[in-house]
């Protein structure tokens, strides 16, 4: 074979091409589909709940991970900051992950618990009020939009279907759990609940 | 990861280096019919460009030859073959573990010497106090502000007035294990707006602030039967239950016949998260110490 074969043929420079750049991730993700360490949820995981849920589409909605990463990295500048650093494990129910790649503000990977949820709540509606050094957005509306209960319990099948283990009790019941609930009760819920998994320091 | 896998790895990578030697190879081989080194190879393009048959700029080829022998070395030292730990027996977590261990070795013996020092001492030790005061813009400004002076809703820890006592050591237990303030609604209790109005102006009357005599009057008897038991007949509040006092000026969350209503109507459920298991003993040790030197 040579050179002139494979470039004027243009199928068989494609699949060359193809089976090039191929390999990269045929040894460096295809094997993660298969470990233990990044298919097996940690220790006292838990799917979200409902509220949980739909705060976590009020996060992604607002692109909340355009400036806050959910990612711990092991060394220890990060880990005094923000706890014990970031493991596959804590991941496997999330679809899609929101690890982000840019911190304009501080990592969320573990602010559940960190502050009270009536800290989130000034926090969220005008961050000036408690840091004034934030130049983080205000967001208002969310303490007046309703969440939509007819939407819930098709997310969490949705979710079912990526392989979250949720019960069909928990899908039947996701409508009454976000009834009446704002979405800065939804994002709040699920803010407190990053992270909780692990509850070690480091 | 299984020995699956990891053979898996080792044969992919190792085919795609010894592919990369040999497409190079096989690239510049000589073939027949070809045009010799420096000859036009007899391609035209635009009706005068000519292809000749150049070797490749030996840099280049150079470069492909040493990204090669790199990845040999890398592969020999780090861990890339599956489950190949590598001569340096290099893992992220050990990477990680030894920086704490050198940070402990460190500051260990520092931070040892400040817990066993009570706080009343630290609080008078200059360094102390700066290490305290990193810690605190660092885990508590966010909250309590970079000046400690607080937020609506977040107390000042720069004034003598305490929810839970100012002692160094309910300071530290607010830092290890948190507080959970419960003001219950009581709008019901009062028997709604007209009650709660009154409420609202024998608060405010209980700071010295002028007031309409009838509501406070009417007031007092309701605040001695409903909120005597948690801020006591005087007004005064209780730090063993985190109930504010009433009769100064300080108001967490404002001071207003509105602000005031709002929080008798509602309650309120002001938490301290604990950081007892983020903290460790030591860090709120020294905390304690810096907050208290605040307000000494």
């Amino acid at each position: 074979m040579s050179h002139e074969k494979i470039e004027t043929n243009a199928g068989l420079l494609a699949f060359f091409v193809i089976l090039v750049i191929s390999i990269g991730g045929l040894v460096e993700i295809v094997p993660l589909f298969f470990m233990k360490e990044t298919t097996e949820p940690v220790k006292d995981l838990k799917p979200y709940t409902a509220l949980q849920l739909e705060g976590r589409d009020v996060y992604i909605r607002e692109g909340c991970y355009t400036c806050h990463s959910q990612m711990i990295r092991p060394f220890r500048a990060e880990t005094e900051r923000y706890g014990h650093y970031s493991v596959a494990g804590e991941f496997v129910y999330d679809h899609p992950f929101q690890w982000g790649s840019k911190r304009t503000g501080p990592d969320l990977a573990r602010v559940g618990g960190r502050y009270s949820d009536d800290w989130h709540r000034v926090h969220l509606i005008n961050p000036r009020d408690v840091v004034p050094e934030s130049n983080m957005p205000g967001f208002p509306w969310l303490e007046e939009n309703k969440i939509d209960p007819s939407m819930t319990p098709k997310k969490i099948r949705a979710m079912k279907l990526l392989g979250v283990p949720y019960t069909q009790k928990e899908i039947d019941e996701a409508g009454d759990a976000v009834k009446g609930k704002t979405e800065m009760d939804a994002l709040i819920a699920y803010l407190q609940v990053l992270g909780t998994s692990i509850k070690t320091r480091r | 990861m299984s020995s699956f896998w990891s053979n898996y790895i080792i044969i992919l990578t190792v085919l795609n280096i010894v592919g990369c030697l040999w497409l190079i190879k096989w690239a510049s081989k000589k073939r027949k019919g070809e045009a010799s080194e420096g000859e036009v190879t007899g391609h035209v393009w635009d009706g005068n460009l000519e292809e000749l048959n150049n070797p490749m700029p030996r840099w280049w080829l150079w470069l492909f030859y040493i990204t090669i022998i790199f990845s040999a070395f890398y592969l020999w030292l780090y861990p890339g073959l599956g489950n190949v730990e590598g001569a340096f027996k290099w893992t992220q977590v050990g990477q990680y573990e030894d920086e704490v261990a050198q940070a402990d070795k460190q500051y260990g013996p520092l931070f040892a010497k400040y817990a066993a020092t009570p706080i009343t001492e630290l609080a008078k030790d200059k360094k102390a106090k700066a290490i305290g005061q990193r810690l605190f813009l660092t885990y508590c400004s966010t909250c309590h502000g970079s000046d400690a002076k607080g937020a609506p809703g977040f107390p000042n820890l720069a004034d003598k007035d305490w929810l839970y006592g100012g002692s160094p050591e309910s300071i530290k237990e607010s830092i290890l294990n948190g507080r959970s303030g419960v003001m219950p609604a009581m709008g019901a209790a009062l028997g709604g707006d007209k009650g709660i109005d009154e409420v609202v102006s024998y608060v405010q009357s209980l700071s010295g602030r002028k007031t309409d005599a009838a509501e406070t009057k009417a007031g007092k008897a309701k605040f001695e039967m409903m909120c005597a038991a948690c801020h006591q007949k005087s007004g005064e509040g209780n730090t063993t239950l985190g109930a504010a006092n009433l009769t100064d000026t300080i108001w967490l969350y404002g001071g207003s016949a509105g602000a005031i209503k709002k929080v008798i109507t509602e309650g309120r459920n002001g938490q301290m998260p604990a950081h007892k298991n983020f903290l460790g003993e030591d860090k709120s040790h020294l905390l304690a110490a810096y907050v208290y030197s605040l307000s000494q």
